[in-house]
């Protein structure tokens, strides 16, 4: 189970990089949500990966790690307001120089090898 | 209480030429005297006691924790310095009141001289050694501004930032081996450390102590191979010159040596280091002395040679080789200020410093003449001048050290050869200036000065020859100095007249061989012209431009305005140092056993995996593309509940209707394919680093997991009910232990809001009225059965939210789902019935409710302050309530409604804003309500 745990992690956090790499915004965007899933998951799973868990005190039990999940919740919460800056933001830019490229101008791919 | 005051008075002339700039340039001058005329009879009030036997110090705690006091003392050495920056400054002012052109912003002149003076008086007078470096540092900056004065001269602009660099270079180092001083002492205080010898000289860092701290004091005072920057500092106005390069800047090294001389002094390793760098740059500068052909260059090789003597002394370290080097202190700042004083008259009066275009002034400017004589002879050593006494007593030492064991001769031989150079160079310069028929007429008409710009210059040549007539009147003064050097009282009696011995000897030879170098001199440059001297600004230069040139080149290799090789060389760097860690692991797995999968863990894994491949496969069809990435967030959200965390699976699943919402509205504006313009090697870089990244992800994920890991959360386990009041661990975290991060969390969730807001302010977008395939939308824009449902299900979503909210603190939910469950349940309104019509019925702006959400969290926890506890502490208890029952309210609830709020808004004015540019409402500064 860990194994797949991890390979899913890491097969997640290769595509989310490898969109990142690109030279247009949208895949960008697309590619920064999918590693923020990545991440979330590799954080939530430091606290161990626990079945049927606890997670409401309620007598002596075995408790999932409480803790990842907090800092995860917000994370995520954050990752949002981040991919929405970022998709907006790609937009203007859009509006404003009047293409999608990642460096405002097209062509760029040649000078950035 | 008097001696802050010095430094004070000092601080108070760098402001009075501003104020008084506007009252003409005598009242400024004036003014600006006033204050430092003041702070010299201050120090003048402490001579007596002083005299007799007290130590005056004050000490104020500045920054406790570093050691960093406000401490000033006045011993005999800080007199002798202040007295001679005080009063040299003060006739510098006067010079400099003729000096200056009629044009020049002399207010700002003089505010730069008195910050020079200021940091001057803060270096001699600093009892803290941090104190003694923040002063040091203040002369580096100040003289940079004063030697680039004339800025519109690039001369001028080369030479500042060549002092700046060589001086500054040197403070760092200065820095360095003040706090390897101050530890080695064990407190920064002066008094401690000039006490602490003996641990100073045992501890074993001391010789890089002691190199750190000499680095400073040579560039600073000019000794060879540091030199080089003072002929350059020459492009400044002589004023400058005339204070800064002769009486007290440059000084500040020779300072810094004898201050620290009871401290860390006398070890072999000091003596050999400075007394031979102290020869070389004697010798050194003494010979360009006399091949040079600007007066200025002249004296400031001259002064490079003096601080030579002056720091072989030093290095000699015998308690009459430092009376004599304070000494020659006192007497080279006389001679040497008046002598730059009359080149500046000469230059200011003909209009060139060149020997070449100088000659016979003695019949236009007798009086310059006779004074330039006569400091001129004080700077030779001539008998009966002040500079006699001290050269002799230097020739003394240096016949009498046994520094160099059986070579130890060679100090005397080099030390006369000194002699003889400087009488060479001192006879030419007074002799080519004024007694030598002129070659060429000079580009002004000579004539004397007016009468007061002399009068500094008269002054000190009186001092020169009263001081060589009656050496007895400084024996007070350099009494105390000596004292505070050597720590101890030291017997002596200054005297023209020794009897007939070596230094005598020594004398004689050097004022007639230095006749006769001089008659042959002609022939002397005809050999120095020989060797192509190195210019050192040139190398200085040329060393500067290829930094720049290599800075500029590696900038632009490393910066190059793509976004796309930023986050190459940045993913590179993560797995370089990724890899690294992981390679230092003995094994990847670790000693926690590994669970079992189930095939329901299996599909979603290969759901997962599927979902991201698709993502990246059809990456260029982007419609598609999102629709494989939502596969992604919903196994995630579900994998989320299979690990019991259903807060965090609810919380992700809202979040994912969302963002797929906010992202499908974003792609309505942007092209809906993306060009395929990556060449085949890019995608193959790309996927190397990708998928190498991926495997250091997934190797460390592994590690951690089998692995057994001791965290904190027992802690809140146990303190959830009893410390924080509900039973929901994660939400009593969120709300209540770490409530303090989730503050800034929705800060930065409503700021993001409130930038997208100001983000598509005006934003004018080109709307498609057809797909990515150019199939036209459908004209019916609000199917009637999502109309419908959506308005059915808004109370209904409402209610379930306000549930959540409310049971969040004991059960899964709370303040950010809620938030997420209200936002969507009225993002789907917007959807069904359009923004216009939505916006009818609710009227109000969302910029308001996120702020407001963010204002109750933040007045929630300032609310603890009120009863006298930390910021965001949480109380709670319970409350009966008639006809519903016992219920247990916490003011975390509050702070949970301030996030249910940030989070409705900030989301709510993403997405409403986003969806009015469908419309013709756009959001813009002139939509008011």
């Amino acid at each position: 189970m860990e194994s797949l745990y991890a390979v899913t992690t890491g097969v997640l956090s290769a595509c989310g990089l490898f969109l990142t790499l690109r030279g247009r915004t949208f895949p960008v965007v697309v590619g920064l949500t999918l590693l923020s899933y990545a991440v979330n998951l590799f954080l939530f799973s430091m606290g161990g990966l626990t079945t049927d868990g606890a997670v409401i005190v309620d007598g002596p039990s075995d408790y999932a790690d409480p803790l990842p999940q907090a800092l995860v919740l917000t994370a995520i919460v954050i990752g949002f307001a981040m991919t929405a800056f970022a998709v907006i933001l790609a937009m203007r830019a859009r509006g404003d120089l009047g293409n999608d490229h990642v460096d405002g101008e097209d062509n760029r791919e040649d000078r950035a090898s | 209480m008097i001696l802050p005051w010095i430094p004070l008075l000092a601080l108070l002339g760098v402001v009075v030429p501003l104020l008084t700039r506007q009252r003409g340039r005598r009242f400024c001058s004036l003014a600006t005297a006033a204050p430092a005329i003041l702070a010299l009879l201050l120090v003048f009030s402490q001579v007596p006691a002083l005299l007799a036997g007290d130590l005056p110090r004050f000490q104020l705690a500045w920054v406790p924790q570093l050691g960093l006091d406000l401490a000033f003392r006045l011993d005999g050495l800080s007199l002798l310095f202040v007295s001679l920056i005080l009063g040299i400054g003060l006739l510098i002012l006067l010079y400099a009141h003729y000096y200056l052109e009629a044009h020049e912003p002399f207010a700002r002149f003089y505010s730069f001289l008195m910050l020079f003076m200021l940091s001057m008086v803060g270096i001699v007078m600093a009892d803290n050694l941090l104190l003694l470096w923040l002063f040091w540092e203040l002369t580096s900056l100040s003289s940079f501004l004063l030697i680039g004065f004339w800025s519109h001269w690039t001369d001028a602009r080369k030479g500042a930032r060549m002092a700046l660099t060589v001086t500054g270079a040197g403070g760092l180092a200065l820095l360095a081996g003040l706090l390897l001083l101050g530890d080695m002492a064990g407190s920064f205080d002066l008094g401690v450390v000039l006490e602490s010898r003996e641990a100073i000289l045992a501890d074993p860092r001391y010789p890089l102590m002691l190199v750190l701290v000499l680095l400073g004091a040579f560039t600073k005072s000019a000794q060879f191979p540091f030199h080089f920057w003072l002929p350059h500092a020459m492009a400044a106005p002589t004023p400058v010159s005339a204070y800064l390069h002769s009486a007290t800047m440059v000084k500040a090294g020779i300072f810094l040596m004898a201050r620290l001389h009871p401290a860390i002094a006398g070890s072999e390793a000091w003596e050999l280091i400075v007394t031979l760098t102290g020869m070389a740059t004697l010798l050194y500068g003494a010979w360009f002395a006399l091949l040079k052909t600007d007066l200025k260059a002249i004296l400031a090789f001259s002064t490079v040679s003096h601080l030579g003597l002056i720091t072989v002394l030093l290095g000699i370290g015998s308690p009459l080789a430092i009376l004599a080097a304070l000494f020659h202190i006192l007497n080279h700042a006389t001679f040497k200020a008046a002598l730059f004083m009359s080149a500046g008259i000469i230059d200011h009066e003909t209009g060139t410093r060149e020997l070449g275009r100088l000659g016979g002034l003695r019949r236009a400017m007798p009086v310059t003449a006779l004074l330039t004589s006569l400091t001129a002879a004080a700077m030779a050593g001539v008998p009966l001048f002040n500079g006699f006494l001290s050269k002799e007593m230097f020739f003394a030492e240096a016949a009498a050290s046994p520094l160099l064991g059986g070579l130890s001769w060679l100090l005397p031989v080099l030390a006369t050869l000194g002699g003889i150079l400087s009488v060479a160079y001192s006879l030419r310069l007074v002799h080519a200036v004024f007694f030598k028929p002129a070659r060429k007429a000079p580009p002004k008409s000579p004539h004397e000065p007016p009468r007061l710009m002399r009068a500094p210059v008269e002054l000190l040549a009186a001092l020169c020859v009263l001081v060589g007539l009656l050496p007895v009147i400084a024996e007070v003064p350099l009494g105390l100095a000596v004292e505070a050097v050597l720590l101890t009282p030291l017997e002596f009696h200054l005297a023209i007249w020794h009897g007939l011995n070596l230094p005598l000897l020594m004398s004689v030879i050097a004022l007639i061989a230095g006749v006769l170098l001089y008659a042959l001199h002609a022939h002397l440059r005809q050999f120095g012209r020989q060797f192509s001297p190195m210019d050192a600004r040139l190398i200085f230069e040329g060393a500067v431009q290829r930094l720049m040139t290599w800075s500029e080149r590696l900038t632009v290799r490393l910066e190059n305005g793509s976004l796309q090789r930023y986050m190459s060389w940045l993913l590179g760097a993560a797995l370089l140092l990724g890899a690294i860690g992981l390679l230092q692991l003995p094994s990847l797995a670790g000693a926690r056993p590994t669970q079992e999968a189930d095939g329901i863990l299996l599909l979603g894994a290969a759901l997962m995996i599927f979902g991201a491949l698709g993502t990246v496969a059809t990456h260029r069809y982007r419609l598609i593309s999102l629709l494989m990435l939502s596969v992604v967030g919903l196994v995630v959200s579900l994998t989320f509940a299979r690990f019991s965390a259903p807060d965090l699976a609810l919380t992700q699943l809202s979040v994912e209707v969302v963002t797929m919402i906010l992202l499908m509205l974003a792609l309505f504006f942007l092209p809906q394919k993306t060009p395929r313009e990556s060449s085949a090697g890019r995608n193959i870089r790309d996927l190397g680093l990708a998928a190498s990244l991926g495997m250091v992800v997934a190797s460390l994920n592994y590690a951690v997991l089998t692995r057994d890991n001791h965290g904190i959360s027992d802690f809140f386990i146990a303190n959830s009910v009893p410390g924080g009041g509900g039973h929901n661990v994660v939400n009593v975290i969120l709300v209540d232990f770490r409530g303090f991060d989730t503050l800034g969390e929705i800060t930065v969730l409503a700021l993001a809001g409130l930038a997208i807001f100001k983000l598509l302010n005006r934003l004018r977008l080109f709307m498609p009225h057809s797909d990515g395939e150019g199939r036209v939308w459908s004209p019916d824009r609000y199917p009637l059965i999502l109309t419908s449902v959506s308005q059915a299900l808004l109370p209904l979503a409402l209610l379930v939210s306000a549930f959540i909210f409310l049971r969040g603190h004991n059960l899964p939910g709370g303040g950010f789902i809620a938030g997420l469950i209200t936002a969507v349940a009225l993002i789907l309104v917007y959807m069904a019935r359009g923004v216009e019509w939505t916006q009818q019925r609710l009227d109000f702006q969302y910029q308001p409710v996120a702020i407001a959400g963010v204002a109750i969290a933040t007045l929630t926890g300032l609310g603890s302050w009120l009863f006298g506890r930390p910021f965001l502490t949480s109380a709670f208890g319970h409350f009966h309530i008639p006809a519903i029952g016992d219920i247990e309210l916490a003011t975390a609830m509050l702070f949970d409604l301030g996030v249910y709020l940030a989070v409705v808004g900030a989301t709510l004015m993403i997405l409403a804003n986003l969806g009015k540019l469908t419309t013709p409402h756009r959001p813009s500064k002139e939509e008011k309500h």
